[in-house]
């Protein structure tokens, strides 16, 4: 890695955009018609999918090839950086409209929905049996009725697997500082675990909540919260521990140093993301 | 016409490695001025089409009574040229200034991730693809406004799901062409191109971009709350079951509000270029300039609800909206008295960019003004959803955004091209462009005032005459386009040769390159000297 400023680096062209467009078209156009009713429109779907993972194997690979071979200055890790950072940002304020919707959902429109303030026709006229308590499927009682995964369970326990896997990771990169291989593999191992058990416990919740306590995203607006913002945590999750699993990999490979290990970096900064986002979740949507 | 211009350049750059073959060249292109080139060119396109659209709207107002469509398809056509005009034509337009004058203004060789670069750009044509060809399925394409309320849009047909997921893919698009926009201002500047030393062009966009980043993710979120309720059982909007359909206006309105800003702000950068070159005189106010922009995108986050005062919210809410919205009009004050000043005592000429700059200051203060009178909320209830709205969006929109695209391709034509476009054409562009984009826009007040909805596509007879005056300023508006297209084609292929400062009080880096600016340029950073720094704490 040269740190020069006087030169500046420039990548060489690739097809791995083009291709990654010409995936996301048949994956989304794919996925419309599938859901329009299309069956056979699923394929297409699938073709999109596979497309998009060979973009991503191809245009990956091609970064780290080059990093490797120690094209990349000081300048251009300081761009990958700024570019991880921003769209861990963009991530933020995905979650946070999920979080927005639950606290206005619960501090809004319930009160409302059972006629308080501006609500007051609402609760006289057109739902007067209604009771606003949380949680809630609505005055419609849709979905029928369903109980609650109760915080101090399985979710304190997931709590607990997350903590320990950002703690597990942050050993790991302590390892990789003091160049100690065989530690940076061991504790890269234990946080895949430790997302992968995750997983398996939010998975086993999924299937409770379906087939036994009658909680779907049918559930009114508890349901859907509930599921919109845990689906999502849990889809990041999945992706994080694809990325620290392609990671651990490359530790195993000895691609990282004590100087320049920025993608090590990149997916530990995702990883605490996923974490604290979790925490978030953790206390609004199970304990309060 | 190649062949010319290829001679005309190696006479200056022998290092003009450009890719050979066309796949190579803007397919595969890392190079920040091709895709700048891909992008203004595809939102010209979009211009067109939006366009083509709009001339339908006004050809079926010109009279009352139904002639040309049915109300259906009137609809649609309300709703897509909404959809193509800001995420296919003002969007794109701008972010393709962002890539050409970005690395040039601030002395970098090309963007800091130039693959990403290529990727937000390939992404828009397949999602327009997607967006565009709901046009011919069953059902036809979304009808329900560009806003997307529900319950309403949740009954658009099999086009629905495609809509969505085409703004998906252009939140994806926009949110890359973000991050890279910041990375490269952040990262890239030359040595001694410090923050107060930059174009105010590039201080606009650095503030943009951070609104997109911000803003296009609560889009995505909401879109993906319609797609949830349609599909998959949720009740995020519906009462029924415990949701709300206010929730999606204002989620999409605190995605919307600093939309608008994305679309004006580079815009004002636009303008701060231009009015100091032709006044030859520095920029007004340059730091004032700074933190106006700065307030602006922040007041732009705690407004949204002045779009949803007739809703149903408590009074509380629409008094701290109503003074919060007026609060904008400070900072936005400031810019244009700043412009103003910028021009006392300079010594003005009027190239056709100049011409469209003052256009610019007149036509969007206009704009700002009918959007005070929106803000306040008694006003409000009766201006609500008329065509009042419709005149003053357009006046911010296309007096103001639009304006400053035609401003800034004029102003940088040169650069790009190397040759100098035809003046006497271009004035003639602007001079037709701007009384008839009056005569389209300026009677819409008074229909709105009078009391015509917007998005009905018949009218009581009381509103016939506007309309038809409208109508006929909508397609003389039109035609006039097609002027642009020429001369930027004419311009391309050839003209007089431009000098590399080709204005004659034009100041700043990109002025300092050859015309047309060599495929790469500052592949080692320029010195920066006062002297040809267009702003900044030495004056």
């Amino acid at each position: 890695m040269s740190d020069s400023k006087d030169i500046y680096y420039i990548p060489h062209g690739t097809k791995w955009p083009i291709v990654g467009s010409i995936g996301m078209f048949l994956l989304m156009v794919g996925a419309s018609n599938w859901l329009n009713g299309s069956d056979s429109a699923q394929y297409m779907l699938y073709a999109g999918l596979l497309i998009l993972i060979f973009m991503m194997f191809g245009w990956f690979g091609l970064v780290i090839r080059e990093s490797q071979q120690g094209m990349y200055n000081a300048q251009v890790d300081v761009s990958f950086r700024m570019g991880m950072v921003w769209f861990i940002f963009s991530e933020v304020m995905f979650f946070a409209v999920f979080f927005g919707v639950l606290l206005y959902t619960r501090m809004l429109v319930m009160p409302w929905l059972g006629g308080e303030g501006v609500g007051i026709a609402t609760g006289q006229y057109l739902w007067s049996g209604f009771e606003a308590v949380w949680p809630n499927n609505g005055p419609a009682n849709l979905g029928g009725d369903f109980d609650i995964i109760p915080a101090f369970d399985v979710p304190l326990l997931n709590t607990l697997i997350l903590l320990t896997s950002g703690f597990t990771l942050t050993m790991a990169h302590w390892a990789l500082n003091k160049g100690n291989q065989r530690k940076l593999v061991m504790w890269m191992v234990a946080t895949v675990l430790l997302g992968i058990a995750f997983l398996f416990y939010q998975v086993e919740e999924y299937i409770h909540a379906y087939t036994e306590l009658g909680l779907t995203m049918g559930s009114g607006i508890y349901g859907s919260t509930f599921f919109m913002l845990t689906g999502f945590h849990g889809f990041h999750v999945t992706l994080g521990t694809i990325m620290l699993i392609v990671i651990a990999v490359r530790c195993a490979k000895g691609h990282f140093s004590k100087e320049n290990h920025f993608a090590f970096e990149g997916v530990a900064w995702y990883w605490h993301f996923v974490d604290v986002v979790w925490l978030a979740l953790f206390v609004f949507v199970y304990v309060v | 016409m190649t062949t010319t211009t290829h001679e005309d350049h190696n006479e200056e750059d022998h290092h003009d490695h450009k890719p050979q073959g066309f796949l190579n060249r803007w397919v595969y292109s890392t190079n920040h001025k091709d895709i700048g080139t891909l992008y203004l060119v595809f939102a010209l396109l979009m211009f067109f089409i939006g366009g083509a659209m709009a001339m339908i709207i006004r050809a079926e107002l010109f009279m009352p009574g139904m002639q040309l469509v049915q109300p259906e398809f009137f609809n649609q056509m309300t709703t897509v040229h909404a959809l193509v005009m800001v995420f296919g034509a003002v969007m794109p337009a701008f972010v393709g200034f962002a890539n050409w004058m970005i690395p040039l203004m601030i002395g970098a060789p090309d963007m800091a991730l130039p693959r990403m670069n290529n990727w937000s750009f390939w992404i828009l044509p397949f999602a327009f693809t997607m967006l565009v060809s709901t046009l011919f399925m069953d059902g036809g394409a979304p009808a329900g406004g560009w806003t997307l309320y529900p319950p309403l849009v949740l009954q658009t047909g099999d086009s629905f799901i495609f809509a969505m997921f085409a703004i998906h893919m252009l939140g994806i698009s926009s949110i890359m062409g973000a991050i890279n926009v910041i990375a490269t201002i952040l990262n890239m500047r030359a040595p001694g191109m410090t923050l107060l030393r930059m174009p105010l062009f590039v201080w606009t966009w650095l503030i943009t971009a951070f609104l997109l980043i911000a803003v296009m993710p609560v889009l995505a979120g909401a879109v993906t709350m319609l797609i949830t309720d349609r599909f998959f059982l949720t009740s995020f909007f519906n009462a029924a079951g415990g949701g709300d359909p206010v929730l999606f206006q204002h989620i999409f309105w605190f995605f919307g509000h600093p939309e608008v800003y994305i679309m004006i702000l580079p815009a004002f950068g636009i303008i701060s270029e231009i009015i100091p070159t032709f006044a030859r005189k520095p920029l007004f106010g340059y730091t004032s300039m700074v933190y106006a922009t700065a307030s602006i995108a922040f007041l732009s986050f705690i407004v949204w609800a002045h779009h949803m005062f007739t809703v149903g919210m408590p009074l509380g809410a629409e008094i701290y909206f109503m003074l919060a919205t007026m609060m904008i009009s400070i900072p936005t004050g400031v810019k244009v008295f700043n412009w103003i000043a910028t021009m006392w005592r300079g010594s003005m000429t009027f190239e056709t960019p100049m011409l469209f700059a003052l256009g610019f200051v007149v036509l969007f203060t206009i704009g700002g003004f009918s959007g005070l009178m929106l803000a306040i909320v008694p006003a409000d209830f009766q201006y609500h959803d008329t065509y009042f709205v419709v005149a003053h969006f357009h006046y911010v929109l296309v007096t103001g955004s639009v304006f400053a695209l035609m401003a800034g391709t004029y102003y940088w034509l040169p650069k790009w091209t190397g040759h100098m476009y035809n003046e006497r054409l271009g004035k003639w562009h602007f001079w037709l462009s701007v009384v008839f984009v009056n005569v389209l826009f300026f009677p819409q007040h008074y229909l709105g005032l009078a009391g015509m909805p917007r998005r009905i596509p018949d009218y009581s007879p009381q509103f016939a005459d506007f309309n038809m005056l409208s109508s006929i300023g909508g397609f003389a508006f039109g035609l006039t386009q097609l002027m642009f297209v020429y001369i930027v084609w004419k311009c391309a292929r050839g003209g007089e040769t431009a000098t590399a400062q080709v204005w004659e009080g034009a100041k700043g880096l990109e002025w300092t390159v050859p015309s047309p600016a060599p495929f790469h340029t500052f592949e080692t950073p320029p010195k920066i000297d006062d002297s040809v720094v267009a702003h900044g704490d030495h004056m």
